[in-house]
């Protein structure tokens, strides 16, 4: 490491790297300089001239955000002339700010009334009339009002620079210049929202939010977003039991403030109307709402009935519940109902994936890898719109640390801008145009593989042969579907393989064989949707399903529960790197109930003992009998993320490529949860396309 | 065309072939040492080349006067990426208007110092950026490339000399902005014309991020006599430090307003008196803007000095861009310093706060002053804000905004105070501004 500069920053010693800028120099020894356009991480502006201040040896005054530390530098940030600056430059700009604080969304949380607040004049000394430009709606959920804008560009530099999506420009010059989308009248983008959230004032404002709320009117309850596997943090302001608004303004997390369109904005599907709320029975072929102690007793009586006579059971686990309940629900399957036949919907090829890793160490990547590895391979998948977190890690690798980016897939892609290399790949073809790569790949000091449901079965065990022969360090990521597809797989929602990968003795029917029996008994779905596009072979079965809506499945069931979303529960998340992290319960949806506290209701009816059933205490025996899931609790009990130790050691299990399958979600879907979400459906784009270079 | 008649008073080096019949065309402009100098400099080092300019004592003529020479030493002629001369043709500033007159009659001489600084920093490819309002001299240059290429002086392997050049127009857009050299390279890259960050400076990561030599009209005009007489003889014109004429745009309320070069130095009053034929009308000098209207302006009684980049420094002002406004008795002041402001708020970029919001607050101030609405307490705050731009903008047109807006309030503060309470403006009868 180069020799640290030291210089004084209000008459105190500072040592900081060579390079830094004095404005991150001066908040590590804890002395704050007040900017709106300086934005960690993005494209330096210099333009909001809030930074500025005194420097010794120099004749006016500079600015923080922009000059490096030098050597013996003496600086003053809070001198007279800095003051006198600062109170000029906020004066400046309230001149034509509208000032209508009190109904405006941002009041409260407004960098720009702390500002003022702080530095600013305890009067007012214009006397001119304002301008004026109405407000205009960009998209559902952005609007914007020019008055409010101060011009800060952050707006524009997260849309191109973190998004890589360019949708905002500015139009006009002086003091009409404008924001404005690039498609003139609306935007054409990822409606992230990314552009609302990091606006220090009420001028980019979010169309569900808009007027509902006053921000100290909220509760905000960090838990994990529910939809891609990505496993954002998402901050939930939550009023009156219903959710106003998802951000993640504290950066936590391992997403720091990025949020897709999901995260931000499709929580809506908690109050769809069609959200169920009390157990339906069927009853003279109509399924009819019941008490829960009724729909309760039907099942157990069924269930036990049906074990006693040895009937054949199925039971189809979730994407979306939590490590506890899909702990739960195969512990109840394998000892309360005496039956290996479970599964879930399998999204990725993990378990192949660690059979090939065994005996290698680190080899799983993090999120953080993604942002620091100096090379990334993306191998068939679109991960701007799978992944948007994973992408988004990328992009900051490429544009902080210049990181080498590949693609191979099977058409355009984002990723493509930033690549050194892409190459498009017939699907089937991938390993070949990967071999294509070998000689770019190779000079790389280490790599991050990604890769979707189009490497499996013998096609991961090649391409980690195929790393090996790289001779450089290399990270897997084997990307899944939804929020807790991985905790499904570690968790043992498998025919063939327990909780950790530990092999049963004699596996069960897989997901397919259960829908294709046609002397099932008993079939048990948990917030899954098997019959969206299939039939259900056994016309006899006796189908229980734990559900937010009468889904396809549902509509079969002979008794639905009405389950809560993970927006309304506690527990623990699995994202796609491995990472654990908790959920934290928002609201409460009457009339539902945990997918975890109905299965132990169901275990308790039947007079069967599966151990306590409230999250924590399965999440301790998780920790002490699933491998590579004795995370430490501190860490994500603090609203952390812990990456779980991968297996390491071979995997007895029998591949089934063919039940590997993505369902391909764009930004704009979400599975059976994107359906109910009226806002995902509202915008534009919905439901987009993989593979269109967006 | 010329719009005046030249001065017996003038030292004619960069407006020697005006008023030649033909001046534009390249037969004239070899008839009379054209591209002299560039056969000269091809066989010339680089280092022998830029110690010649340096030896000039040339500065910049846009308006920052920088040493030209050295400008030019700090282009890294060695860089693996290509390199560019860029010449900065979009003459905006309010009084200023010598450029055109250089592109309209001699435009060769403007080709052939981009070729000498082709030459030197090894530069393939040239950009005029012209003002987009300047559709005759845009047309003029178009027609001396063409003439330049038709006659090999421009294009593969120069006159045998193994040098290849391209020169191509760009047109501006009619943005006063795009004539800060940063705006003017985003512009020419199409993007929105707003400065860049510096450092970088252009002469290292400049159009395109490759290095760029980034000059005036009357910057790259000068070099060819520099290099055909020496840069010795083109410094003695001049003072000390300020070497060579100097293309001054004089007018306002003089008798014979035009573009004159006068060798650096001349007195101001002198250059009024005997180039300008003296005030119109026999009216009193009230006051200068001595080069452009960025520039501080000066009252009558200190218009007695040395016109030269240094001794303006002295007197707190600058000779700028030689935009000389002469203003009479009758002028108020006031509204003068309004018209300014309707400039300068018209023309910021919006890029950073101070500027965009102060130069419009205090065009909207001074308005309603001049209309006879302003109050004792809006004297000092339009000195005020002023001064909370200056210093504090990202580039310097919020500087070239304050600077005159301060020296006006300081100088004619009772002019200001004959609007307050309702009184009509003292010189509304008096006749309306001149003002190029």
């Amino acid at each position: 490491m180069a020799d640290q500069v030291n210089l004084i920053i209000d008459g105190r010693p500072v040592s900081a790297a060579p390079g830094t800028l004095l404005i991150n120099a001066a908040k590590q020894a804890g002395i704050e300089i007040p900017a709106f356009c300086y934005y960690d991480g993005l494209s330096l502006q210099a333009a909001c001239r809030m930074c500025l201040v005194e420097v010794d040896k120099t004749n006016k005054l500079q600015v923080s955000c922009t000059l490096p530390v030098a050597e013996g530098m003496v600086v003053h940030t809070d001198s007279p002339v800095v003051r006198e600056a600062r109170k000029g430059t906020l004066e400046f700009l309230l001149a034509n700010h509208p000032l209508d604080c009190p109904v405006c969304d941002k009041g409260g949380e407004c960098e720009l009334q702390d500002m003022v607040f702080r530095y600013g004049a305890g009067e007012s000394r214009y006397n001119e009339t304002k301008l004026h430009v109405d407000e205009k709606q960009w998209s559902p959920v952005v609007f914007f009002d020019a008055p409010r804008c101060i011009l800060c560009y952050r707006c524009v530099r997260i849309c191109d620079e973190g998004m890589g999506v360019g949708a905002l420009g500015v139009i006009n010059r002086g003091a009409v210049s404008e924001i404005a989308p690039n498609a003139h009248d609306h935007l054409e983008c990822d409606e992230c929202g990314m552009c609302i959230d990091i606006c220090p004032v009420g001028a980019l404002t979010s169309g569900t939010y808009r007027y509902k709320t006053r921000p100290w009117e909220m509760e905000h309850v960090g838990t994990i977003c529910t939809h891609c596997s990505n496993g954002c943090k998402t901050t939930l302001g939550v009023r009156d039991g219903a959710i106003m608004r998802g951000n993640n303004r504290d950066s936590s997390g391992i997403n720091g403030e990025f949020l897709c369109v999901k995260g931000r904005y499709a929580f809506d599907f908690t109050s769809h109307p069609e959200r169920l709320q009390a157990p339906l029975v069927r009853k003279n072929g109509k399924l009819e709402e019941v008490a829960w102690s009724e729909a309760l007793a039907t099942v157990a009586a069924k269930m036990k009935a049906v074990r006693e006579q040895g009937g054949k059971i199925g039971v189809i686990g979730s994407n979306h519940t939590t490590n506890e309940e899909n702990y739960f629900l195969q512990k109840f399957a394998r000892q309360a109902l005496g039956t290996d036949n479970i599964d879930h919907q399998r999204t990725g090829d993990l378990a192949t994936l660690l059979d090939a890793l065994h005996g290698k160490t680190a080899a799983l990547a993090s999120t953080k890898d993604l942002y620091e590895s100096k090379a990334v391979l993306i191998v068939g998948s679109d991960l701007s719109q799978q992944h948007p977190l994973l992408a988004f890690q990328i992009r900051a690798n490429f544009r902080h640390h210049g990181a080498h980016v590949y693609t191979v897939t099977p058409g355009p892609v984002r990723e493509d801008k930033i690549a050194k290399q892409s190459v498009i790949a017939q699907p089937g073809h991938e390993l070949e145009c990967i071999e294509t790569l070998r000689g770019a790949l190779g000079a790389e000091s280490e790599l991050v593989i990604l890769f979707g449901d189009a490497i499996k079965g013998d096609a991961v065990r090649q391409l980690v042969a195929f790393a090996d022969s790289l001779g450089i360090p290399v990270k897997y990521v084997c990307l899944v579907d939804y929020s807790n597809s991985r905790g499904a797989s570690d968790m043992g929602l498998l025919p063939d393989l327990g909780p950790g990968y530990r092999s049963v003795e004699k596996p069960g029917l897989s997901h397919d064989q259960m829908l294709a029996a046609a002397d099932l008994d008993l079939l048990w779905v948990v917030n899954a949707n098997p019959l969206e596009k299939t039939t259900l072979a056994s016309a006899g079965a006796f189908v229980v399903v734990q559900d937010m809506f009468l889904t396809e499945t549902a509509k079969r069931a002979d008794v639905v529960f009405p389950s809560a979303s993970a927006y309304e529960k506690a527990g623990t998340v699995t994202n796609v790197c491995g990472e654990v992290q908790k959920l934290k319960a928002a609201l409460k949806i009457m009339g539902t109930k945990p997918d975890l506290e109905i299965m132990g209701l169901l275990a308790k009816e039947m007079g069967v003992n599966l151990g306590i059933w409230t999250p924590d205490k399965v999440f301790d025996e998780i920790r002490k009998t699933v491998r590579g899931y004795n995370v430490p609790l501190p860490v994500i009990t603090t609203g952390g993320a812990a990456q779980t130790a991968p297996v390491n050691g071979r995997v007895t299990f029998q591949p089934r490529p063919d039940l590997v399958q993505s369902a391909g979600d764009p930004l704009f879907t979400s599975g059976t949860l994107g359906r109910y979400s009226k806002m995902l459906n509202s915008v534009l784009e919905s439901p987009g396309a993989l593979y269109q270079g967006k | 065309m010329l719009y005046n008649e030249p001065s017996p008073l003038e030292t004619k080096v960069l407006t020697k072939r005006f008023g030649l019949p033909n001046s534009a065309s390249i037969e004239t402009y070899l008839a009379t040492d054209g591209y002299k100098a560039f056969e000269k400099a091809a066989t010339m080092t680089p280092e022998q080349i830029i110690d010649e300019v340096k030896a000039s004592a040339l500065r910049g003529r846009g308006g920052a006067g920088f040493p030209t020479g050295l400008k030019w030493s700090f282009v890294p002629r060695t860089s693996p990426k290509p390199r560019y001369i860029i010449v900065n043709a979009d003459e905006s500033e309010p009084g200023t208007c010598k450029d055109r007159l250089l592109m309209e009659n001699d435009p060769h001489s403007l080709i052939e110092g981009m070729l000498i600084g082709a030459r030197t920093v090894g530069a393939l490819k040239g950009y005029i950026y012209i003002r987009g309002e300047y559709r005759y001299q845009i047309e003029c240059m178009d027609r001396a490339i063409t003439e330049a290429y038709a006659h090999g002086w421009l294009g593969t392997n120069i006159k045998g000399t193994g040098f290849d050049f391209d020169v191509y127009t760009h047109t501006g857009a009619g943005a006063y902005e795009c004539g800060e050299e940063t705006a003017l390279l985003d512009s020419i890259e199409g993007k929105r014309g707003v400065p860049r960050l510096k450092p970088p400076f252009p002469a290292v990561s400049g159009a395109w991020q490759s290095p760029t030599l980034l000059n005036n009209v009357e910057t790259f005009c000068a070099v060819p006599p520099i290099l055909r007489d020496g840069g010795a003889a083109f410094a003695a014109l001049g003072t000390p430090k300020n070497g060579g004429t100097r293309m001054l745009c004089l007018s306002g309320h003089v008798n014979k307003p035009g573009v004159y070069e006068i060798p650096l130095g001349m007195n101001m009053l002198e250059f009024i008196e005997k180039i300008g034929g003296g005030m119109r009308n026999g009216k009193k000098l009230k006051a200068v803007v001595p080069g452009g209207s960025s520039c501080p302006i000066l009252r009558a009684e200190e218009c007695d000095l040395a016109m030269d980049y240094d001794t303006l420094a002295k007197a707190k002002s600058m000779l700028g861009s030689g935009g000389m406004v002469v203003l009479d008795e009758d002028t108020c002041m006031v509204k003068f310093a309004l018209r300014i402001m309707r400039f300068y708020a018209h023309e910021s970029c919006g890029w950073c706060i101070p500027c965009r919001e102060g130069t419009t607050w205090l065009r909207k101030l001074l308005q309603r002053f001049h209309d006879g609405a302003g109050v004792k307490s809006d004297i000092p705050m339009i000195g005020k804000l002023a001064n909370n731009m200056l210093g504090r903008t990202f580039c310097a047109l919020g500087d070239a905004a304050a600077m005159p807006t301060i020296s006006i309030v300081e100088k004619f503060r009772d002019e200001f105070e004959a609007h307050l309470d309702g009184k009509p403006c003292p010189y509304e009868h008096a006749h309306e501004l001149v003002m190029a």
